[in-house]
């Protein structure tokens, strides 16, 4: 896969200011609105980003995609601030293949 | 440890002792594997962070700012400005190879942009035309951000992986088979005794 195309899923106001930065921006006002969008372009975007609201409910289903390179998704940010969603899924990956915590110091 | 159920022959013994050897070799290198991709693994952990951090100040900032600015006009014409895109980014998407897991390697590439915004100008406010650049800027680094975590999450999961291969080897295998060999030698050597015993007896009765 090498025609990389970039999608945004989220909420109309967190997505817009991307739709006019050029990314294809789905909306979607709840997970289940998410899933159902994530699932119809997985096979078509190679990046997608989501945001974090959207992203803590769908964690179960967002492990799917860690087994081959793509579709990346990544959770960002959305307008009401970052939630520390990110932090948590880097600590637990951490864990996972370390076991120890080398960044957080807690 | 239980050993494994085999005949204490001397066929067995030279196909547990050619076992033995690779498990130990195989051992030895997946530990290898393990700590080098432990050592990659803390290298993009940081950086991960690293970018994590700076993104999601950016676009928390980026948004708030833009939610504001857009505020200002009619929901309708806001929606209406923002429907048609003029720019289109695109990423160059290969697969590059740490430590043997294939992992994403994107590139964003042809922002082609005419003259980047994507309305009239009295649509809408300045400040928006602001944000929207910012979230453009922002867009290469959430990309290098998107690649670096995927990596990340990758490589965990094949260093879980890897880390139970070699617990595998070390704590049962490799025991399983050296307490095997062990028997067997016994059991051979005693065969052996009973043999020579066997001969002086039969020695002794025949003078």
């Amino acid at each position: 896969m090498t025609d990389g195309k970039i999608a945004i899923i989220g909420d109309g106001d967190s997505i817009t200011v991307f739709r006019a930065a050029g990314v294809a921006a789905f909306p979607a006002e709840n997970s289940a609105k998410a899933k159902e969008v994530l699932r119809r372009i997985a096979k078509d975007y190679s990046i997608i980003f989501l945001t974090e609201e959207l992203a803590k409910e769908l964690t179960v289903f967002l492990k799917r995609f860690d087994e081959q390179p793509y579709p990346v998704v990544l959770s960002v940010p959305s307008k009401n601030g970052s939630s520390g969603h990110g932090d948590e899924m880097l600590k637990s990956a951490m864990e996972r293949a370390l076991g120890v915590d080398i960044l957080f110091n807690n | 440890m239980a050993r494994l159920n085999v005949n204490p022959t001397r066929m067995e013994l030279k196909k547990l002792k050619a076992r033995l050897a690779t498990a130990t070799r195989g051992h030895k290198l997946l530990k290898d594997k393990s700590d080098e991709m432990v050592r990659r693994f803390s290298l993009i952990i940081r950086e991960n962070k690293r970018l994590r951090d700076e993104v999601e100040k950016e676009l928390s900032e980026t948004l708030r700012q833009f939610s504001v600015a857009r505020s200002v006009t009619p929901a309708y014409r806001a929606e209406t400005a923002f429907v048609m895109p003029s720019v289109a980014v695109r990423a160059e998407c290969q697969t590059e190879s740490v430590m043997g897991v294939e992992v994403p390697d994107v590139k964003l590439v042809n922002e082609k942009r005419s003259d980047g915004l994507p309305y009239a100008f009295p649509e809408i406010t300045g400040e928006a035309d602001f944000s929207v650049a910012r979230a453009s800027a922002l867009l290469p680094k959430m990309v290098e951000l998107a690649k670096t975590e995927k990596t990340v999450r990758m490589l965990a999961a094949e260093i879980e992986r890897n880390k139970r291969r070699v617990n595998a080897l070390e704590y049962v295998m490799i025991p399983q088979l050296e307490e095997t060999i062990k028997y067997i030698k016994s059991k051979l050597d005693e065969n052996e005794r009973a043999a020579v015993i066997r001969l002086m007896k039969v020695k002794g009765k025949a003078q």
